[in-house]
């Protein structure tokens, strides 16, 4: 039973049409989600006893920063996936990955200069975290720089698969890197396994935070997942038909 | 409302942040939509390109 | 030419034979990347401050940004002419295992580049006002930190080989994956510098370059045979 839905994920005329029906519905959970844990993060939740309301840029920044690394491991999978089954739309998934990550990393590297201002007294500091989260920057760059340098997209597909696989190794020195080295950036507040160290309060809208991105980042990745598709379908008769509709 | 706003003193840190993140979930959903219609026109202008030649 | 299977192990010595012989013709090309490396050092007592007890604060940095540079120049030679006059082609065709190939290939660039970038380095942290005593320390941070180098990018090399003026986007594409490379590298050269024991970053390196030893070639190998296609 599961075998049949995972080959028809490789399907592209499949999965146009099962991204297109979708998208809307990652997307407005996405938007009830964010505009509910907005005003719970800025208004419902009460200051820290330390930062004050100043620690209410966790909302932005934790998402933006765990968007980053679990997209960039989407886009590893995605593109380890295509090249090892050479399945088109895994590559095309791997593609569309890159400049959403790309553009959380930004937001996570900036929200975090502006969160490290009042709390450290610096914009920037080279430490392990920041220093490793701006090379992911840098691999998500390069990726894309490397796709758009060649001509042939199947190339471009397989080598920037190896360049994202290779990659991948940052993330875990981006995660681990407060539990390794003695950081300025604060240690994990969240836990999959023990206990959270964050007030129940202010954990809720964080979750609902995280969970509203990533469904953001799902609708927003069917959309770039649908152009990808069609850029590759040269001569499907399918096409004509979707784009009819 | 003032008090809202002026986040106990760290607003110069605060708005911006949240400014940030919705500068990139705006242009995330331009960017996204714009790629995908340009890919749609290209696929159609090809369909029919093929359709002539059949 | 004499046929018959032989050891991947074999085929990688012969490898690195060739290309040491080759290499050697035409010497100029090797005297490239150290002339670069000199020439980079000497800019920041030009740039920053003739001044050396501020030139040996920022020697380990120097040396090591330069080795990078150096090194990153010198990838771009890694796989080029082989890939031009079909070399590559054959090795990938030879039935041969490319990895193999490929890890002699990479080692013999490395005894070509590293292992002159590591003699080169004490004499230039001379000139930066390091005491001679730290020689021995320089070379071996560098030594070891250019052979990690010469694999991770092995992988970049392999990449933009089909790409024109690739030599840009390699660089963009290593420098990510080199910095834990010139963090370590630099931290082991500056304990080096000040007579402590360096021993710690030194076997961080090390690990670094065992893992790159062992998975860079196969990354490369997949990155070649794409490139081929």
């Amino acid at each position: 039973m599961t075998w049949t839905w995972f080959h028809r994920l490789g399907s592209p005329p499949y999965v146009y049409r099962l991204a297109g029906r979708l998208t809307p519905w990652f997307g407005w959970v996405a938007a009830v989600l964010l505009l509910g844990a907005l005003y719970d993060g800025l208004v419902i939740a009460p200051p820290d006893y330390q930062q004050g309301d100043g620690f209410r840029i966790i909302y932005v920044h934790v998402p933006a920063a765990s968007l980053s690394l679990m997209i960039y491991t989407s886009m590893a999978v995605a593109a380890a996936v295509g090249l090892i089954w050479r399945i088109k739309v895994a590559h095309a998934a791997a593609a569309s990955c890159a400049p959403i990550g790309a553009s959380f990393t930004v937001v996570a590297l900036i929200t975090g200069s502006l969160w490290g201002k009042p709390m450290w007294g610096t914009y920037w500091v080279w430490d392990p975290r920041l220093t490793s989260e701006l090379l992911l920057l840098f691999l998500y760059l390069g990726y894309m720089g490397l796709r758009s340098s060649f001509d042939d997209l199947q190339r471009a597909d397989r080598a920037s698969a190896v360049l994202a696989i290779v990659g991948v190794v940052n993330v875990p020195i981006v995660k681990y890197s407060v539990v390794w080295w003695n950081s300025l950036h604060q240690g994990s507040s969240l836990s999959l396994t023990g206990k959270d160290t964050i007030a129940t309060p202010m954990l809720v809208p964080l979750l609902v935070s995280i969970l509203g991105f990533t469904l953001f980042f799902a609708a927003i990745l069917l959309m770039r997942l649908r152009a990808e598709v069609l850029r590759r379908e040269r001569a499907a008769s399918w096409v004509r038909e979707a784009l009819s509709s | 409302m003032t008090h809202f706003l002026h986040m106990g003193g760290y607003a110069a840190f605060v708005w911006p942040s949240y400014g940030v993140m919705l500068l990139a979930v705006v242009l995330n959903i331009i960017w996204a939509r714009s790629v995908l219609a340009r890919s749609r026109t290209e696929a159609r202008r090809r369909a029919a390109i093929q359709g002539d030649s059949e | 030419m004499s046929q018959g299977p032989s050891s991947p192990l074999t085929a990688a010595r012969l490898v690195i034979a060739r290309d040491l012989l080759l290499a050697f013709r035409r010497p100029e090309q090797l005297l490239q990347p150290l002339a670069f490396f000199v020439m980079v050092t000497t800019l920041f007592p030009l740039s920053v401050s003739p001044e050396l007890a501020q030139l040996r604060a920022i020697a380990p940095g120097v040396l090591w940004v330069a080795a990078l540079l150096a090194a990153l120049l010198a990838l771009d030679f890694l796989f080029r002419d082989d890939a031009q006059d079909g070399t590559l082609e054959q090795y990938a065709l030879s039935g041969q295992s490319l990895t193999w190939l490929l890890l002699g290939k990479t080692a013999a660039h490395w005894l070509l580049t590293g292992v002159p970038l590591s003699l080169m380095a004490p004499l230039m942290g001379y000139t930066l006002g390091v005491p001679a005593s730290a020689g021995a320390g320089i070379m071996l941070t560098v030594a070891l930190g250019s052979l990690a180098l010469s694999f991770i990018g092995s992988i970049g090399a392999a990449l933009t080989l089909g790409v024109r003026r690739g030599g840009v986007l390699l660089s963009i594409l290593i420098l990510p994956l080199a910095v834990p490379i010139l963090i370590f590298g630099s931290r082991a050269t500056q304990l080096a510098i000040g007579g402590e024991p360096y021993t710690a970053p030194m076997e961080l390196l090390g690990a670094i370059v065992v893992l790159s030893f062992t998975l860079a070639p196969l990354a490369a190998a997949a990155a070649v045979r794409i490139s081929l296609e």
